[in-house]
């Protein structure tokens, strides 16, 4: 009743994730997130509800932030994807990190990763964004904790950082 | 929330498409995914197959002729923020585009995937109706037409057989008389509306001739509210606004749900007519 | 350098930034996957369960020779009802576990779950508070009634006081569903290791030793056998505090198939079958004389407890609490008050970040401001002439209030917000015939409160102390051991701030384990706004007796006496002098040196706190300002400011995160958030489209101010913060759409008031009007 008979079992695909390449085997059922989590070993990339909502397992495709639970892995081969775990250089934190670590833009850090990309996608394409485009594009993705304006105040910092 | 299993093919051709939704009985097309895979995700969809139309360039296209835009199937909702034409229409629609979802939903969501999906709170879908769309569709057999009233028949169910797919939709563009107007409500910023109105008011020499208001989120699918469009003929537009409201919430009743009655979605749609309507006059 | 008081960045953050933070699914991936099999229905009985053969299923038969968990409060009204960690033969709500399969992947087991098939007749559900209370039908057949839990407390002369009011304030309130939603669902991983047979239970929760002990006892292993460990957790906010009957199973199995395999719930399991919160409707008559002043309070408190009482708080907690602290921050010493829990078919219930508090204050709330109307004296005059001001005060109930701030808070805030100000815009925007509205909120909240606050619930299991356990090693490095398990609250920020004040060292220097059963001292968990009361307090204990030691030692090297010896800045120093010893030193010398030692020392450098207080109450004022469209009904705030007073804050950028936090749920509690049953008890909110947290766009700016009022209740002279945002806010945001909707004739007794409930009022107000 599940198995269809005509599914293959697992596809090659290679994904291209912070200028690494990951060869990995999967079904075509497995999502990014659940393909980065689970065969890549990065597992900063969190899963909150698996229905595009919270915004949690958000990642930069091609320099977009992206659901990545709303987004099989084998639709991915060929595109950039870049997740949390290569915003650092090394041991160098990214201005955005460095401005949510000064702002206290976290608590439990479940939702932080998918901030994080979220605003490096922001930044990176629009280094000046107003107040009202911040809240617009930070409104993507939940957080339980901070009650946001820690975060709004992080964004700031960081693009004012990132515009040198 | 893990999807269930299927089969998953990538063709780069329209005709390829067509030819893997044929072979599959329970086959379903991917584009922009943020409306489809959540409900795989919950298992509510369980396709066999999946045609993932991402990689056919050809569909990824915008563009004007003979008074008509024609939007390929890959247009994304976020291209609609930058108007795509110059003239009224494309102003309308980056309007409406910043209501969709959140930033991340409109890089990757289709306005054509959205109309497929049906969606009566979807804003596109509203668009469509009252713009009077003619929807593109491809099956074995050919290219068949099809105008919005028809296309869209009841919740998440369009007129489109199972072996067709939506390949473009064609919107008439708006000359200089014709303005445009939006209004939604939602409890959330992104979220989908529990009332929008889109309203578009043909008016020469300070008068309206022609008027055509859409509404979504009120029934199963977007509907016109021909009663108030046609008692608002002859007034002029700062006129019409303070009665249209009314006229148009008593001419429906709408549907009902945890987020709203059907007396509470009457109000919302008084208010929001009435404010897409002063929306199209300042227009 | 005080670090005590300083907004110092925190050292959780690094690997959270990073991605590096293991939670619990993280560290999952690799082991078998679990699916739970969960009842569609809210009542009946389980006839038979097949599943095809190549799925491997255990069912509550299998599992037979666990032990029921049965929460237990020592009361005669109270009702213990088992509850089967896979239903047996009948089933009481929806979600409800009934099998269990193991696969490879989630994937999988998700596939597998699919194909079990579970043959159930249909029983006849009892759902909502209102079935429950009319008595049709009973939740458990087997009980007498849907009351498991029922309280009393009369003072006596209540209605003598009720015949003689100037005025009698009445009120009705409903409070609805709610879910905590912590980002991170529930999880439980329990990897075996095969050399010794030994658990290491991985789980997503506020109280990994009480975990280990109930579940090792539920299974019959002896719990030396079982390690449990609270990873990174992805918020909690109470949900996480009782245990999650899954994780038993998962144990279970994964001992009996000698296999390490986890269970991560999701998001539509945490919605459907998790714990809920808050569906209470109280309903309290409140008397005053004619100068305002509340003389009497006599309620009737009702709420919906779901089918199970959570381990190991109970159902009780809600109404019982409920109970003792509805009066609040007001003189009253007349009261009069029924407090009930109702079992119904739905899903259980836990503690959600202030319980009942945000509840009790928001009745307190509607009354005064709808006393302030009567009296034509306003919202402040009223709570003026009615909040405790001299200290210390004991409740009717008999809670003992140390110092606190309640009416300078309120003042402070009115100045913030510049109520006159307001009004005035308020009636200019009225005649333009927009509704602006203002509200305030007045509370204390009861926090770090210990052994005896719980005993006196009759709880079974009693929570409260705390102890921690402290090592200086060879190095000058600090490692503190402690009982409470923080999950976002920066605990381990402000312990080692508050270490290296009493040692003189950096934080730097200071490691705080935490969350793991093998290297923490027994303790509580963090809830109930404790950890830095209690655990801090502890922790104060054990440095300073650590730093009694060293300075000790440091007299001894130096020939010098104990109470010239002061630590700083990573020596211990002659007073006055710069004549010292750098700490690493003594720290050597203490291991490596033991007979330099002064006499009747231990060598090494080892101490322990332990803290067991009875209380401090933190208190605050919430306004919020709010804007109520007149055509959609919806409700934008347009401002919120919080004057709160919790003593010493030891680092006040993580207190002010978390009031904001809290104060995001309370606006979510007021407006947004609910969880819908339909009459057969069926969720009808089980995804982030129906059940709704606001996002940033949602929520204003939070203005913060603090007071800071020192009481000997907390050691440290720091009160509990974690809850109060969420207890504040509500009425704050309420009353604010009441006064918003008074020239329409309409006052709000529910919540959360959405559009769709105020445009029902605005409709009967206006049917009304003749």
């Amino acid at each position: 009743m599940t198995e269809h008979p005509s599914a293959p079992p697992v596809m090659d695909v290679v994904l291209l994730v912070n200028g690494h390449e990951h060869s990995i085997q999967v079904e075509p059922r497995r999502t990014l997130a659940d393909a980065l989590r689970d065969d890549c070993g990065l597992t900063g990339t969190h899963l909150g509800c698996e229905h595009g909502v919270c915004g949690a397992c958000t990642v930069l495709i091609d320099g977009e932030p992206v659901r990545s639970c709303l987004i099989f892995a084998v639709q991915c081969e060929g595109a950039e994807v870049r997740t949390v775990e290569g915003l650092a250089d090394g041991e160098t934190l990214h201005p955005i990190q460095e401005a949510f670590w000064e702002h206290h833009g976290l608590q439990c850090g479940f939702c932080t990763p998918g901030f994080l990309m979220l605003s490096a996608g922001l930044l990176e394409t629009e280094p000046d964004p107003s107040h009202e485009r911040i809240i617009e594009v930070l409104a993507s993705n939940l957080c339980r904790c901070t009650g946001y304006q820690n975060i709004v105040a992080a964004v700031k910092a960081a693009a004012a950082a990132m515009r040198g | 929330m893990k999807p269930a299993a299927f089969a998953y093919h990538a063709p780069d051709s329209i005709a390829g498409a067509i030819e893997l939704l044929s072979s599959a009985d329970d086959a379903k097309i991917l584009a922009g995914g943020q409306s489809l895979v959540p409900t795989m995700n919950f298992r509510l969809a369980r396709p066999a197959a999946l045609v993932d139309i991402n990689r056919i360039v050809a569909m990824d296209s915008v563009s004007t002729a003979d008074g008509v835009l024609e939007i390929g199937a890959l247009a994304r909702h976020a291209s609609f923020e930058s108007p795509v034409e110059p003239g009224r229409l494309g102003q309308i629609l980056a309007r409406v585009a910043r209501f969709i979802g959140h930033h991340p939903i409109r890089i990757r969501g289709t306005f054509v995937g959205s109309l497929a999906h049906a969606d009566p709170a979807a804003e596109w879908c509203v668009v469509a109706r009252t713009l009077d769309a003619m929807m593109v569709a491809a099956g074995p057999s050919g290219v068949r037409y099809i105008d919005a009233e028809t296309f869209f028949q009841t919740l998440f169910s369009t007129d489109l057989r199972p072996n067709e797919i939506l390949t473009s939709v064609r919107l008439p563009l708006l000359d200089a008389t014709q303005h445009a107007g939006f209004a939604e409500y939602a409890r959330r910023t992104g979220d989908f509306a529990l009332t929008m109105a889109l309203v578009v008011l043909d008016v020469t020499d300070g008068v309206i001739e022609r008027a055509r208001i859409g509404l979504g989120g009120v029934a199963d699918k977007p509907i016109r509210v021909p009663d108030a469009e046609s008692a608002i003929v002859g007034m002029r537009p700062e006129v019409a606004a303070d009665v249209v409201g009314d006229a148009a919430a008593s001419s429906i009743v709408p549907l009902g749900d945890i987020h709203g009655s059907p007396e509470y979605r009457t109000d919302l749609i008084r208010a929001m007519v009435r404010r897409a309507t002063l929306d199209a006059v300042s227009s | 350098m005080t670090w005590v008081g300083s907004s110092v960045k925190r050292k959780e953050d690094p690997e959270l930034l990073t991605g590096r933070a293991r939670f619990t699914a993280d560290i999952a991936i690799g082991t078998r996957a679990i699916s739970f099999v969960r009842s569609p229905l809210a009542a009946g009985v389980i006839r038979s369960i097949e599943a095809p053969d190549g799925v491997v299923m255990f069912t509550g038969a299998d599992l037979a020779s666990m032990k029921p968990l049965t929460p237990i409060l020592h009361r005669p009204d109270y009702v213990r009802v088992p509850q089967p960690v896979l239903a047996l033969d009948r089933v009481s709500y929806v979600g409800e576990p009934v099998a269990m399969v193991i696969a490879p992947s989630r994937e999988s087991a998700e596939d597998a779950a699919d194909q079990v098939f579970v043959n159930f007749e249909d029983g006849e559900p009892v759902i909502g508070l209102d079935a429950a209370e009319n008595g049709d039908g009973l939740t458990h057949p087997h009980l007498q009634s849907n009351v498991v839990v029922e309280g009393a407390f009369d003072t006596g002369g209540v209605d003598d006081v009720f015949a003689t009011a100037a005025e009698v304030v009445e009120v009705d309130i409903r409070s609805r569903r709610q879910n905590a939603m912590p980002l991170e669902a529930r999880g439980a991983s329990a990897h075996y290791d095969p050399a010794t047979g030994r658990i290491t239970l991985m789980a997503s929760t506020q109280m990994p030793h009480v975990v280990r002990t109930i579940i090792a006892d539920l299974i019959g292993m002896p719990e030396s056998d079982l390690r449990v460990v609270a990873p990174a957790v992805g918020g909690g906010f109470g949900q996480k505090v009782p245990l999650a009957p899954e994780s038993a199973a998962v144990v279970w199995a994964a001992r009996t198939m000698r296999q390490s395999m986890a269970w991560i719930e999701d998001r539509r399991e945490n919605f459907m079958a998790s714990f809920h919160a808050r569906d209470q409707r109280h309903v309290a008559r409140a008397a005053f004389d004619r100068d305002g002043k509340l003389t009497a309070l006599d309620a009737d408190i009702l709420c919906d407890v779901g089918a199970f009482s959570c381990y190991p708080i109970t159902w009780g907690v809600e109404p019982l609490m409920a109970m003792a602290e509805l009066p609040g921050p007001y003189d009253l010493q007349t009261y009069r008050v029924r407090a009930r829990g109702f079992t119904t078919n739905s899903c259980p219930m836990s503690p959600y970040r202030g319980v009942s508090r945000p509840v009790q204050t928001l009745v307190m709330e509607r009354i005064m401001d709808i006393a302030g109307e009567r009296f034509g004296v306003g919202p402040l005059e009223i709570r003026r002439r009615n909040l405790v001001t001299v200290f210390p005060y004991r409740s009717a109930t008999g809670l003992t209030f140390d110092e606190g701030s309640y009416a300078a808070s309120m003042d402070t805030a009115a100045e913030l917000v510049d109520l006159e100000g307001f009004r005035t815009r308020q009636a200019a925007a009225r005649s333009d015939g927009r509704l602006l509205g203002i509200g305030f909120s007045v509370f204390s909240e009861r926090t770090g409160y210990g052994t005896p606050a719980f005993a006196a619930r009759g709880m079974d299991v009693t929570p409260g102390y705390e102890t921690v356990a402290m090592s200086m090693d060879p190095s000058g490095h600090t490692e503190v051991r402690i009982g409470a398990s923080p999950h976002g609250q920066g605990l381990v920020t402000t312990l080692s701030q508050l270490v290296a004040d009493r040692l003189g060292v950096s934080p730097d220097t200071v490691t705080v384990v935490h969350s793991d059963t093998d290297r923490t001292p027994y303790g509580w968990g963090t809830f109930a706004s404790r950890s830095m009361v209690i655990s801090g307090g502890a922790t104060q204990l054990a440095a300073d007796d650590l730093a009694s030691t060293l300075r000790a030692i440091a007299a001894e090297l130096l020939e010098a006496s104990e109470s010239d010896m002061e630590l700083v800045d990573g020596q211990a120093l002659v007073r006055g002098t710069d004549v010292g010893v750098p700490i690493p030193e003594l720290a050597r010398v203490a291991y490596h040196q033991s007979h330099r030692l002064p006499g009747g020392f231990a060598p090494g450098l080892s101490s322990t706190g332990a803290y067991d207080p009875p209380g401090t109450f933190s208190n605050a004022c919430h306004v919020a300002v709010v804007e109520v469209d007149a055509e959609t009904a919806g409700v934008k705030l347009e401002r919120f400011i919080v004057v709160e007073d919790a003593g010493v804050l030891i680092n006040p950028m993580i207190v002010e995160g978390q009031i904001a936090g809290g104060v995001t749920q309370g606006i979510a509690n007021a407006l947004f958030e609910e969880v819908v049953y339909d009459e057969t008890g069926n969720i009808l909110t089980t995804s982030l489209m129906d059940y709704l947290p606001p996002t940033a766009a949602e929520i204003p700016p939070i203005e913060i101010k603090h007071l800071e009022t020192i009481t000997d209740a907390s050691v440290t002279g720091a009160k509990g913060i974690g809850e109060g945002g969420t207890i504040g806010a509500p009425a704050a945001v309420i009353n604010a759409v009441s006064d918003a909707l008074r020239p329409l004739g309409i006052e709000v007794f529910e919540m959360p008031i959405t559009p769709d409930r105020i445009s029902a009022l605005m409709r009967s107000a206006k049917g009304a009007t003749p």
